[in-house]
């Protein structure tokens, strides 16, 4: 089996966010990169299928050279090889056509990636890739074991969950508890270092929407303590009005 | 110009967020076409005109696969000459945006949280970093797709009964490609992701034999429960609970937060909520900081008092 992991290269999750150059530019000083927390997923999942299914996993990142040290860390905790597209992430839509470029040469049986990015949000590019491959996209993925051809998953539904199954290949976005997150021990470290890590120049194709400005939300106007709880139950009713 | 709007439901009953959509279509100007995929009532179809459509088409159909329902989509868009696609924010919906973006050639934008700025070309606000910022977006093809989050607009009530009619559209039977072999329901009565109130609690309530009391609050309130992630995490309670970054992202007009310390990833899953109160034996806890409303003290004690106070409103 082939396993393509996408992931991004995102601030880490406690970082501060503040943009420059007229709020035109996210700005990256003194922030930490991680892998995205659902692709984090994503991989730890393909690690356990190569563990117990037999596996070759690629890594995919569309990113310029600085996303290297994340995509030798997805190295680390267990892929067999990486691919960075090099191209800055324009948008999501230039993004699911630049992954479905390298999965369409590389005839993977399962595309994986997480639910959705956490600086953009989009949740999108998981249907992208499979629209553009022809292929379904499932998400947000919670629980994926492959038997055979056929993969059998339960997803997120709004108010629950459904339990599914399709036959492979497909693209899934994944989310917990579809696995634990893993970290790298020393060998994983060591032997990512040698481990075949390609750059490919993108497939041009143009973006769909473009960024502007950016905004940072009103900060809130200060707590209202209550001592004691029918001071709170005073507050909810006549000043916020919500009982 | 013609936008579509995707309806959603869920029991028989429209989402609160799928009438948002359509009062947000509405406020862009245009004709307004509301399109139900699978089954609803007829007359809760209809009364989506008074939130501001013109007609109902609805098809009829499991729609298990994102893959039918974005063949639906984008049949029905062609067939009405629609030019914009306004889904209400779900992963659900910004998966069928995502395909039908590809379809038709669109411009997307998914969490958009205003309406769009036309005076120099097609702009809209939308949040990102998890709710830490908004981005100013354009949409430069001719085509577009917006995915609206919650409680961008106020629900439109005032028009009459829309005209309900089947669509037709021609699904191939290779976009049925999902098996659904069964489903379970979220615990509690009220919808976490569409619920009004939602009360929260954290590892300070020290173990799932303690949740006793956070239903019962929840319920005296109509709410839905939430939880941490460590909760979810330890199985105190259900993933479907988990709230926050990388859990479920709330945005109810009251979230009350319960022995939750308030880290950075548990606020990005609640900074839309109107308002905040929060219950911690820690006055130095960090939710305070992100909070409008806000008590010190112990949770075993505070809350069925609150519980108690509620009822006898
Ligand atoms: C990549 C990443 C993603 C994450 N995503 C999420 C996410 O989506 N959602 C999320 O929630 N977390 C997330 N986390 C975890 C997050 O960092 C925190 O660890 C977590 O939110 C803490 O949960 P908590 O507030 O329940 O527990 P704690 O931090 O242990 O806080 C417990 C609180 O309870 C209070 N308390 C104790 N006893 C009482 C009492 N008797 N009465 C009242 N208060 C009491 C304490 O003062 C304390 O403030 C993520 C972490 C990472 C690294």
């Amino acid at each position: 089996m082939k396993i393509l992991v996408c992931i991004t290269h995102v601030p880490d999750t406690t970082s501060k966010i503040s943009f420059t150059e007229g709020d035109t530019k996210f700005d990256s000083t003194g922030v930490q990169y991680i892998i995205g927390p659902y692709d984090d997923y994503a991989i730890a999942r393909a690690v356990e299928l190569k563990e117990s299914n037999g596996a070759a996993i690629t890594v995919l990142n569309v990113g310029g050279v600085e996303t290297e040290p994340t995509i030798r860390k997805a190295l680390a905790i267990g892929a067999d090889e990486a691919i960075r597209v090099n191209a800055a992430p324009a948008d999501s839509l230039f993004v699911a056509q630049q992954i479905a470029h390298v999965a369409k040469d590389g005839s993977y049986d399962l595309i994986l990636m997480g639910r959705e990015s956490i600086d953009y949000n989009g949740g999108q590019v998981h249907a992208m890739v499979g629209e553009i491959l022809g292929i379904p996209s499932i998400s947000p993925v919670m629980k994926l074991e492959i038997e055979g051809s056929k993969a059998i998953m339960s997803r997120e539904i709004e108010g629950g969950k459904e339990f599914l199954e399709a036959e492979l290949p497909f693209v899934a976005g994944c989310q917990e508890p579809i696995a634990e997150w893993k970290i790298p021990n020393m060998r994983g470290i060591m032997t990512a270092r040698t481990k075949p890590l390609n750059v490919v120049e993108p497939v041009s194709e143009d973006a769909a929407v473009t960024y502007g400005t950016y905004e940072m939300p009103a900060p809130k106007s200060g707590v209202k303590m209550a001592s004691s709880v029918d001071e709170l139950v005073d507050l909810l009713k006549n000043d916020a009005k919500v009982l | 110009m013609s936008i579509v709007v995707v309806i959603d439901s869920a029991d028989g009953t429209i989402k609160k967020g799928s009438r948002e959509a359509v009062s947000y279509a509405t406020q862009m100007g245009g004709d307004v076409i509301a399109l139900a995929l699978g089954d609803a009532p007829e007359n809760e179809l209809a009364s989506l005109g008074k939130n501001g459509a013109s007609k109902v088409i609805t098809v009829a159909g499991e729609f298990h696969s994102i893959q039918e329902a974005a063949t639906a989509v984008a049949e029905v868009m062609n067939n009405v000459g629609a030019d914009t696609l306004v889904l209400a924010q779900s992963a659900k919906a910004s998966a069928i945006g995502g395909r039908v973006a590809v379809k038709q050639g669109a411009s997307m934008a998914s969490n958009v949280v205003a309406l769009p700025d036309t005076a120099n070309g097609f702009s809209v606000k939308t949040s990102i970093f998890s709710g830490k910022a908004f981005a100013n977006v354009s949409l430069s093809k001719e085509k577009k797709i917006l995915v609206v989050s919650k409680n961008v607009v106020d629900i439109k009530e005032d028009g009459g009964d829309a005209v309900v009619e089947a669509g037709s559209v021609n699904i191939p039977d290779a976009d049925k490609n999902i098996t659904v072999t069964g489903q379970e329901k979220a615990s509690g009565d009220v919808l976490l992701t569409d619920a009004d109130i939602v009360v929260s609690a954290g590892r300070g309530l020290k173990g799932p034999e303690n949740w006793g009391m956070i239903e019962d609050l929840a319920k005296a309130l109509g709410a839905a429960t939430g939880c941490s992630k460590p909760v979810s995490d330890m199985d105190w309670r259900p993933h479907s609970e988990h709230v926050g970054q990388t859990g479920i992202k709330v945005a109810p007009t009251l979230y009350i937060a319960i022995g939750i310390s308030g880290a950075i990833q548990h606020l990005a899953g609640v900074n839309s909520s109107k308002h905040i109160v929060v219950i911690n034996t820690d006055e130095e806890a960090l939710f305070f900081k992100a909070a409008d409303y806000g008590i010190v003290g112990d949770a075993f004690e505070i809350i069925p008092q609150l519980t108690e106070a509620i009822k006898a409103l």
